[in-house]
């Protein structure tokens, strides 16, 4: 009876717990609380914190390759490149390519804010960090995080979660971030520029973009493929309006689905072994400041655009260049506002936001290119 | 007769003034819902609302009058 009792007690996970898996299951606590309480992107942050409590029971071989239930997920997910590109595929079914048409230079806009990802690059590489993880450094300060995941599993996969989680606390974080900055970099009087009214896009116009745009970046930056094509087909469901049940199955149900594997694999990559240890920190430090930089960059890019421009853009526009959509553009309308209550910069904010997820795949694409 | 338009295109979350009512300058009239972000629309015009052409959880587009004042 004795020996029952010390077998069951032996071969339970209780004895194997180390002080490193007590350590993840607060942090798994603390998302936990920042997703259900703060509502902070509860719907990836809530799959992710349980996935880091369930990898951090000793003995549940969860991630045990060819074995674990999870590690099936993540590995036909995520380390086979699948889930990032359905991700992008409902992503392209909801956004509105529109503001971008109607004013094509908010695209530069878009590409100078990923700026802060060059920026980080090297200073990754200085702090000894090696090239493939510094790319995957760099590349959280576009804010995106099916971009992110895509590169770091490519690179650098013993920094997913880290990567993963610091991009999309970078998204929720946007509200805080950003708003500093703006002040910072814009005076009041530019803070208060009412722009000029988009023009109207034809519905052959949004049909033509994802193709004509998709074709363009794939034939120049070829391994920007897999994100590329998965978006601009998703815009084309949405903007050809004859498959409306193609677009909504993209946008929903499909986004659901693999949201809910993509939360839980990365989650269970953040075993203590992995994510204990002093780099991760660090890799949390870089990418708010690739974020940081990126948003000056962009900020600083429409003040820029503004010395040609007989009709001046709100500078502020240039902060949503990162591609946290639309987070950011809606903090650029509330900041726009809060100088003039007339200022309604919503769509306008709209154009950079979403030539910065098409900035942030391109940089991402390059990285892969030259690290890969 | 002054019409207040939408700026941008969004759904009608909330109306906070009824037909009879005088509104000032800058009051805040309707809030608009567009990107899961609330936008308060103010009063270009002193007067009394006539008519409001739109009720709570319509899709509006740009430039859509949503109320009119006399």
């Amino acid at each position: 009876m004795f020996d029952i009792l010390k077998e069951l007690i032996f071969s339970s996970g209780a004895v194997s717990l180390t002080g490193g898996n007590l350590v993840m299951w607060l942090v798994s606590f603390v998302l936990l609380y920042l997703a259900i309480k703060k509502q902070y992107e509860p719907l990836l942050l809530l799959p992710i914190a349980f996935g880091i409590l369930i990898v951090n029971l000793p003995l549940t071989f969860l991630m045990e390759p060819e074995h674990g239930l999870i590690w099936f997920f993540y590995h036909y997910g995520i380390e086979m490149d699948i889930i990032p590109p359905l991700i992008f595929l409902g992503l392209g079914a909801m956004i509105d390519f529109g503001p971008l048409i109607a004013n094509p230079k908010t695209m530069l806009l878009g590409a100078g804010a990923q700026a802060g990802l060059y920026v980080t690059f090297f200073a990754a590489v200085l702090f000894g960090f090696d090239l493939q993880e510094a790319g995957s450094i760099a590349i959280i300060g576009g804010a995106d995080g099916p971009t992110t995941i895509y590169l770091t599993s490519k690179l650098a996969p013993h920094l997913l979660g880290a990567t993963a989680v610091s991009a999309y606390a970078y998204m929720a974080l946007v509200p805080i971030i950003q708003p500093p900055m703006m002040k910072l970099l814009t005076s009041e009087h530019e803070r208060k520029i009412v722009m000029t009214k988009l023009r109207p896009v034809s519905r052959l116009q949004k049909i033509c973009f994802p193709i004509v745009t998709g074709m363009t970046i794939m034939l120049v930056v070829p391994p920007a493929a897999p994100l590329i094509s998965m978006l601009m087909l998703g815009n084309l469901f949405k903007e050809s309006g004859v498959v409306e049940r193609l677009t909504n199955a993209s946008a929903n149900e499909l986004m659901n689905i693999v949201t809910i594997f993509l939360g839980l694999s990365i989650g269970a990559t953040m075993t203590a072994t992995t994510f204990l240890n002093p780099k991760v920190l660090f890799i949390f430090f870089l990418g708010l400041f690739a974020f940081v930089i990126s948003t000056a960059a962009g900020l600083l890019m429409a003040k820029f655009m503004n010395l040609f421009l007989k009709n001046k853009i709100n500078p502020l526009i240039g902060a949503a260049g990162v591609s946290a959509v639309p987070m950011a553009a809606r903090c650029v309308h509330k900041v726009g506002s809060e100088a003039n209550r007339r200022n309604y910069l919503l769509m306008h904010a709209m154009g950079p936001n979403v030539a910065g997820v098409i900035g942030t795949v391109v940089a991402a694409a390059i990285l892969l290119k030259n690290l890969g | 007769m002054p019409e207040l338009l939408a700026p941008i295109a969004g759904n009608v979350w909330k109306i906070l003034v009824a037909v009879g009512d005088k509104v000032e300058l800058d009051d805040e009239l309707v809030i608009l819902e567009a990107l899961k972000m609330e936008t308060p629309i103010y009063c270009d015009d002193a007067g009394t609302v006539t008519e409001i052409k739109v009720k709570e959880g319509d899709a509006v587009n740009e430039d859509d009058v949503l109320i009119v004042i006399d």
